[in-house]
Parts: C-alpha cells; sequence; structure tokens
C-alpha cells in the first residue's frame, strides 16, 4: 500500500497530527486538510469507511469518542487493510499509553510521532510485530530518559 | 535568564485560552521568547524550545524560524536532541528549501553511528523527506544498511531504499545485489518491507519483473507458511497470522504473474488455498480475501479459479459490513468488462444494493448497474432503475437519467416501451437531465414514425400536469410542433386518442411563452412550434398574431425568431409549407452535429474505464498537410490529418485500437461551432481491428469562411467486447496551419 498521508484530527477540527509521506506545499497540505475535515465530519453516523476523493480513496475511523483518523490511499491499494493499519496504529498508542485518549495525543504529540515512526514508513508499513515496535520505543525512551538524568532534568 | 517554560507547560496554557484572539497572544509571545533563546545560541534549552515550536506548528502558526535550529538539534550528540531535532526536520523542512541539504553531512555520519537508534533516525528522515540530490549522496550507505544483519536496520533501510529509487530511478539498479537473500529472512519487519522494496523494483522495471520471477516459489513458500504456522502471538491479528504480510506478498504475486502463463500456474494451488481457507467473520480476513481476488483476476488464472473469486465478491456483496460491500462493488466494476457473464449471476444481489442507504454504495451500484445492462435484461433492469431514479438523491439523478437513455437507445425491446421509458425520465427526473438529451430525444422521436401520434399525445398531456421541468417542456413543445395535426385529430392508435383543439394546443403553447417557469431557450421552442402549427392547424389567424407580438419582445432570440416567422406570413407566404413542413429522418450518422456547442461535462457513460484524456500531441511535418493525434481512453488512437486549402479544410480521421478485441459498430461523429460548417464523408468502414491491426479513414471538410480558430465536439460510438461504448471529446487546439 502506498499511503500519501495520515490525518488525526477532533470532531472540532483540530489537527493533532499530520503525516505526509509525498512532498506537497503549505498551501496544498492545508487544502488537504480542510478538504479531509469538511469531507469526513460532514459524513452520516452508519456510512461506509471510504470514499472518493479526486482520484485517492479516503479511509478514516473515528475512535475515542472525538478523534478521526484519515488515511489517503492510491487508487490501486487495498482500503480493507488500511482499515486495519489505522487499527494497529490505534493499538500501539493504546499500548504505550495505557489505555489511550485524545488527551495524551494532545500532550504527547511528539511522541505519536515517534510511535508511527516505528510503524510506518514512506507510506509503507516499516514493522508488523506489536511486540517488536513496543521494544523499539522502549529502548529508545531509555536512551533518551539517561540523558535526562544526566542533565538531572527534563529535556523538554 | 529563566529557564523557558516546559512543552506540557505551554500545551496546558494554551489550552486555557477562550478565544482565538487569546490563543494568539500567548503565542507571539512564547514565540518571542524562543527567537531570543535561538539568538542566545542557547544549547540546554534549544530541544525544549523547538518542541514547543512544533506545537504551534501544528496550532497552523508560522515556525520557520525553527528551521535552522532543527539542524543544530541533529548536529548534537545528545539523543533527545537529535530525536526532536529529527522530527522538526520531518515536520518544518521539505526538499524545496536549500537548507535541507545541510542535513546530508549529518545524516551520513548518523547513518553510521554506533547507535541504532541514531541510525533508525536518520534512516527515517532521508526516507521521508529525502530530496533527489541527498538520495545521490547517500544512497551508498542506504546499500551498506541493506546488507547488514541487523534487521531493525534492514527493514528500514529497504524502505528507505524505496523512498530513494522513487526519488531518482536510475539508483536502482545498485539495490540489486542486497536483495538477493532478502526473503530468506525469518523476521516479518526485514519480509515486509522487502516485499515492497522488491514490488517497487518490479513495477519500474521490466527486466526487474523478469529477473524477480524466479522468487514465485519463494514468495509461496512464505505465503502457505504463514496460513498454516499455529499461533504466534506476535503477528496474530485475530487469529490470522501476519495478515499485513500476507496482502503485500499477494501483491506482488500479482505483479509477478500478470502475463505470465508459468508464473500464473506456480501460485495457483496457494491462491485457491487462500480463497477457501481464509476466516471472513472479521475485516481483516476480507482484506486478504480482496487482495486474493484482485491477484486472481489480474494473472493468468484457470477459469476455475475466477468463477471462484467473482463468487467471493458475490458473496461480499450480502456481507453486513458496509465496507465489505463497497469494495465488492468497486472490484465488479473493474471486473465487469473481462469477466461480464460471471458478474451478470449476481445482477439481483447488485441491484439490491440501489436500495442500500449508504452513499457511496449506491452510486457503485448504479455504476455497476448500467454496465450490466444488455438485451435480454432490459426491461427488468430498468423497472429497477426508473424506480432508482424516482427514489435516489439529486446528487445521482443527472446520471443516471443519462444512463438511461444510453440503454435505452441501445436495448429498448420496442420503440413503444422506449418511448414509454423516455418519458418516465423526463417526467419524473425532468429537471435533471442534461441538457444534449434534448436534441438526442427530439432524433429519436422523430425517427420512430409509427410512434408519433402516441408520443405527441402523451407529451402533451405531461405538459398539461407540469410545466416546471424544462427538458421535458422542450421536447414536448418541439413535438407539438411538429405532430399537433396528429393530436387533434385523435389518430393515436396505442393507446385511448384524447379530444382536444387547436384552440387548447395553442393555449397550452402560449402558456410557455408567458410563464415565469419557461427559459428562454423554452420559449424558443414554443414560439417555432406555434409557427408550426400554421400550416398543420387552421387557426392560422391566431398563430399570426401571437407571432406578430413576440416581434417586440426584449428577449433578442425570441425577437428574431417572430421577425423572421412575420416575414414568413408576408413576403414568403408561398415559401411557408414547405418550409414548415415534416422533419424528415434525421441519420444518426449524418454529418451536421448540433450548430451550437453544447456547455456540458462531456462524461455521459456511467461504466467501468475512466476516460482519461491526454491532451493531443500536434507534430505539423510541412505547411500542407499537419498530423496531429488525439488519444482516447489510452487505447482509441484517432489520427487527423488537416489537408488546408485556401477555403476548406480536409480533415481525414485515422482511427485505430490498440485493445485486444475489435470495435465493432464504430461511429464517429462531429460537431463544430456556428460559424463553420462541416460535411464528414462515408467512412471506410465500421470495424476497428484490434491490436492496431488496421485503421477506419473517414474524411470530414470543414468550411471555415471566417477563419476563426477550428474548435471540434467529437463522439465516438462502437461496441467492444460485447458492450456499447460511448466516448467523447473536445480538440480545442488544432494547429493554426489547418485554419488559417
Amino acid at each position: 500500500m502506498f499511503m500519501r498521508f495520515l490525518l488525526l484530527f477532533s470532531r472540532q477540527g483540530k489537527l493533532r497530527l499530520q503525516k505526509w509521506f509525498t512532498p506537497l506545499t503549505d498551501r496544498e497540505k492545508k487544502k488537504v486538510i480542510r478538504d479531509m475535515m469538511m469531507l469526513v465530519l460532514a459524513r452520516p453516523a452508519r456510512s461506509c469507511n471510504f470514499l472518493q476523493w479526486r482520484d485517492l480513496k479516503i479511509v478514516y475511523k473515528r475512535w475515542y469518542a472525538s478523534l478521526y483518523f484519515c488515511a489517503g490511499l492510491e487508487d490501486h491499494d487495498n482500503e480493507l487493510l488500511a482499515l486495519e493499519v489505522l487499527h494497529r496504529y490505534v493499538e500501539l498508542l493504546d499500548k504505550y499509553f495505557g489505555n489511550v485518549c485524545e488527551l495524551d495525543i494532545i500532550f504527547n504529540f511528539e511522541k505519536a510521532y515517534f510511535i508511527l515512526d516505528e510503524f510506518l514508513m514512506e507510506g509503507e508499513i516499516l514493522e508488523t510485530s506489536k511486540v517488536a515496535v513496543g521494544v523499539s520505543l522502549e529502548e529508545a525512551d531509555t536512551l533518551q530518559e539517561t540523558m535526562e538524568e544526566y542533565m538531572s532534568k527534563p529535556a523538554y | 535568564m529563566p529557564a523557558p517554560i516546559r512543552l506540557r507547560e505551554l500545551i496546558r496554557t494554551i489550552r486555557t485560552a477562550r478565544t482565538q484572539a487569546e490563543e494568539r497572544e500567548m503565542i507571539q509571545k512564547e514565540c518571542a521568547a524562543i527567537r531570543s533563546s535561538f539568538r542566545e545560541e542557547d544549547n540546554t534549552y534549544r530541544c525544549r524550545n523547538v518542541a514547543k515550536l512544533l506545537y504551534m506548528h501544528m496550532l497552523g502558526y508560522p515556525a520557520h524560524f525553527g528551521q535552522l535550529e532543527c539542524l543544530k538539534l541533529i548536529a548534537s550528540q545528545k539523543f533527545t536532541d537529535k530525536r526532536i531535532g529529527y522530527l522538526g526536520a520531518m515536520l518544518l523542512l521539505d526538499e524545496r528549501q536549500d537548507v535541507h541539504l545541510l542535513m546530508t553531512n549529518c545524516i551520513k555520519n548518523d547513518l553510521n553511528h554506533s547507535t541504532q537508534y541514531v541510525q533508525g533516525l536518520a534512516l527515517c528522515t532521508l526516507g521521508c523527506m529525502g530530496s533527489s540530490e541527498m538520495c545521490r549522496d547517500l544512497a551508498g550507505e542506504v546499500e551498506k544498511l541493506l546488507k547488514t544483519s541487523n534487521s531493525y536496520l534492514r527493514k528500514k533501510a529497504a524502505l528507505c531504499a524505496v523512498h530513494v529509487i522513487r526519488k531518482v530511478p536510475e539508483l536502482m539498479e545498485m539495490f540489486l545485489p542486497a536483495t538477493k537473500n532478502l526473503l530468506s529472512e525469518k523476521n516479518h519487519g526485514v519480509l515486509h518491507t522487502s516485499v515492497v522494496l522488491l514490488t517497487e523494483m518490479c513495477e519500474r522495471s521490466p527486466d526487474m519483473l523478469a529477473h524477480f520471477r524466479k522468487l514465485v516459489p519463494q514468495l509461496v513458500r512464505i505465503l502457505k507458511n504463514l496460513i498454516m504456522s499455529g499461533y504466534s502471538p506476535e503477528h496474530d491479528v485475530s487469529g490470522i497470522s501476519d495478515p499485513f504480510l500476507q496482502v503485500r506478498i499477494l501483491r506482488l504475486l500479482r505483479i509477478l504473474g500478470k502475463g505470465d502463463d508459468d508464473s500464473s500456474e506456480a501460485m495457483n494451488d496457494i491462491l485457491a488455498q487462500v480463497a477457501t481457507n481464509t476466516e471472513t467473520s472479521k475485516n481483516v480476513g476480507n482484506a486478504i480475501l480482496y487482495e486474493t481476488v484482485l491477484t486472481i483476476m489480474d494473472i493468468k488464472s484457470e477459469s476455475g479459479l475466477r468463477v471462484l473469486a467473482i463468487n467471493i465478491l458475490g458473496r461480499f456483496l450480502l456481507n453486513n459490513d458496509k465496507n465489505i460491500r463497497y469494495v465488492a462493488l468497486t472490484s465488479l466494476l473493474k471486473t465487469v468488462q473481462t469477466d461480464h457473464n460471471a458478474v451478470q449471476r449476481h445482477r439481483s444481489t447488485i441491484v439490491d444494493c440501489l436500495k442500500d442507504l449508504d452513499v457511496s454504495i449506491k452510486r457503485r451500484a448504479m455504476e455497476l448497474s448500467f454496465a450490466l445492462v444488455n438485451g435480454n435484461n432490459i426491461r427488468g433492469m430498468m423497472k429497477e432503475l426508473l424506480y432508482f431514479l424516482d427514489s435516489c438523491d439529486p446528487e445521482f439523478k443527472a446520471d443516471c437519467a443519462s444512463g438511461v437513455f444510453l440503454a435505452a437507445e441501445k436495448y429498448a425491446p420496442s420503440k413503444r416501451w422506449h418511448i414509454d421509458t423516455i418519458m418516465r425520465v423526463l417526467t419524473t427526473a425532468g429537471s435533471y437531465v442534461r441538457d444534449d438529451s434534448v436534441p438526442n430525444l427530439i432524433q429519436l422521436i422523430t425517427n420512430s414514425v409509427e410512434m408519433h401520434a402516441y408520443t405527441v399525445q402523451r407529451l402533451y398531456k405531461a405538459l398539461l400536469d407540469d410545466i416546471s421541468q424544462q427538458p421535458l417542456v422542450q421536447v414536448a413543445s418541439w413535438c407539438i410542433g411538429e405532430y399537433g395535426d396528429l393530436l387533434v385529430s385523435g389518430q393515436c392508435e396505442e393507446e385511448e386518442p384524447i379530444q382536444v383543439t387547436e384552440d387548447e394546443v395553442l393555449d397550452v403553447l402560449e402558456g410557455l411563452l408567458v410563464s415565469n417557469l419557461s427559459t428562454p431557450v423554452t420559449r424558443g421552442y414554443a414560439l417555432t412550434a406555434i409557427m408550426k402549427l400554421s400550416t398543420r392547424f387552421t387557426s392560422v389567424n391566431r398563430i399570426k398574431k401571437v407571432v406578430s407580438i413576440y416581434g417586440s419582445s426584449i428577449d433578442v432570440e425570441l425577437q428574431q425568431r417572430a421577425v423572421e416567422y412575420n416575414a414568413l406570413f408576408k413576403k414568403y407566404d408561398h415559401m411557408r409549407p414547405a418550409l414548415l413542413e415534416r422533419m424528415p429522418i434525421m441519420e444518426k450518422t449524418a454529418s451536421n452535429g448540433p450548430t451550437e456547442i453544447v456547455q456540458t461535462n462531456g462524461e455521459t457513460e456511467p461504466s467501468v474505464v475512466e476516460a482519461k484524456h491526454p491532451p493531443p500531441v500536434t507534430q505539423p511535418t510541412n505547411q500542407v498537410r499537419t498530423v496531429f493525434s488525439l488519444y482516447i481512453r489510452k487505447n482509441t488512437h484517432l489520427g487527423l490529418e488537416a489537408n488546408p486549402n485556401p477555403n476548406i479544410a480536409v480533415i481525414t480521421i485515422h482511427a485505430s485500437n490498440s485493445t485486444e478485441a475489435d470495435m465493432t459498430d464504430f461511429v464517429f461523429q462531429a460537431a463544430v461551432p456556428k460559424t463553420f460548417q462541416l460535411q464528414l464523408l462515408s467512412p471506410s468502414s465500421n470495424v476497428v481491428p484490434a491490436l492496431n491491426q488496421g485503421t477506419v479513414t473517414q474524411v470530414i471538410r470543414v468550411l471555415n469562411p471566417q477563419k476563426q480558430q477550428l474548435r471540434m465536439r467529437i463522439k465516438l460510438t462502437y461496441t467492444h467486447k460485447g458492450s456499447a461504448v460511448q466516448d467523447l471529446a473536445e480538440v480545442n487546439n488544432f494547429p493554426p496551419q489547418s485554419w488559417q
């Protein structure tokens, strides 16, 4: 699958994460975000999770009451699998944060990116094992903490 | 200076803002603090400041002044700095800013770092936003890491290589040696990314594709192991082992098996196995089945397997899950041309989907339904589609109406049925019907000679009910003008003839002229109809009066018509009967198309393949003959040779067909703007043979007295693999030599 982008946004139209897998100008990115929010937030409650936008398939799903996960795929990609990919990312977040909710992602957005970067790259799945992703994150975090201990204060 | 506030503290503070203005103020204050901190080259808190900047950037505020700071963070020795620095680079920088090249050296160093997580960050960033220059500089490092035994690095290097290849395709060769034993890996992450890399290489290069075909047995084995293996907690998703890897392998198999008998045969068994054994109760199983179906349909699979695939799609149609129904309809739409009969078997299920509540599903079902209409099922299908037309959302009505007209034209079992169907569409969705349907319908009605009385009667009755739907009113006016005499004399055979007088008919037409609901175009139709009745009715005086009134109408079009008709009554009365006599039968392949270019969007056929129109290429060879090409649907080629002489442009069409089936009943039609005159001579034949084995030639002569820019609208209709196809195209850029 070649995911073109992944967006997380709230029901109120606040962006929580944006990952772009193709180069776009800032203006183009803003347009995509605006269009996605408009299309997805307008969908009736029990619609199917797919819609067509320009030449892309859009896959979206709502988790944690108010957070939408929205991905853009190319025409020949497998939408059903894309739903599984979104689901897997949610599971990874859940495992990392422990019963994750939108606030966790707001306050720890950089970690949401770190987790994503251990799971997807170049629009493709990097690692299919939940365990492996969890282990990498743990070890990387340990590296970071060691530094902070050394400095005896949180880095950021 | 006090320590800058921490990231989470800032987030908390910003979230307390009650208005946009308050938020903006907080952000500006913090940005100012961050800027002075950057100016002071503060190493300790740079990381914290950049992190805060990234948060503010996500809220939509400018953060470009942090770009260089990201680079400094990347260059730092601390892991925390690098982590935030690389994230910042990915969020704030892209290949358009020159500053990104400054990263190249840092990334190079970090690719060789002793800590794998630092190497990982570098690979990730390079793979995310590496420009072509960076990729060229660093491809060697990536290739090295692709051969390492460290699976963490190997998988990242594989996807980074994919990025490099996408950016700089010429570098693909250098990764070939490293792919040698990628598939022998046990680690699923490496396996998955390797399959992605191999897929990318095969898609880009036919040589690579041929080279990698030998991997088919190995891929089949890996897939088999995944299916047969017992429960593996690490990779399990609802009882299925690593569905992501399974789907990726299926996709690679699809590419390798396409067009190749041996490879396709080698994968037949495993595909059958996956198709029959995969658990379908959850989405994940269906995702695998879906990919399997796509693969079966694309390779040279045996017919039993293909039928199995279509049946899976048929079962998908009955699934409770909307997503699966949607995906099934989309796939069936793709296969309906090649496996028409198999898809026909699921027709009733597809038609049921027209009643689905979901908009996306309804649309797909409508498109697929039209693709399935044929001579055998036309009556039943049309009943369903008309019912759909009645009740569907406005966004569907135009497409559905056009589809109904097209299908009716192709497969109408009788003229009466055809007229009735048209009537039904015009009365239920009359305002959504496309403008170009009106002339088409008029032509159809003219040619159904024995139905004239029936048609005019039905249209007249419809007008009595409702004059708001303009296409209906226009067609009705035209018919009454032509066949009003049949109406008044009560000659209808098909149904009980109605009793109507000339005055009543004229009342209705005059009513159209004065009604606020009528558009100017409709008024034009009505006036002309009234005029025509002067040779068919006896109450000529009344008509004369109406016509003379409109001689001073504010509407210029109407005024002109009225004045001309007036003149017909006065000076040219002897010509009137001949001018206004019954229209002859119009041949479909006739020379002159409508003399006005109608502004529609041209997409009238709701069928499978998207018509893509790449711009025509002009290659003027010499002054006398200019040749240029027009591709329609990627497989129909029209070569246009223009042979200009001072007064007449002679254009020769050569139509060729690169698909594997003949195009029969091939008809080429053209229309030009008002200032031109067009004459279409007979075509050389109406079969365009497959695989470019021959062409159909046809000559068009265009008179261009005003020497205007030549424009032409082209319509192709033909039968291909048993179904009717229609293509529209507009040609606006004839080379100047062809019309000057």
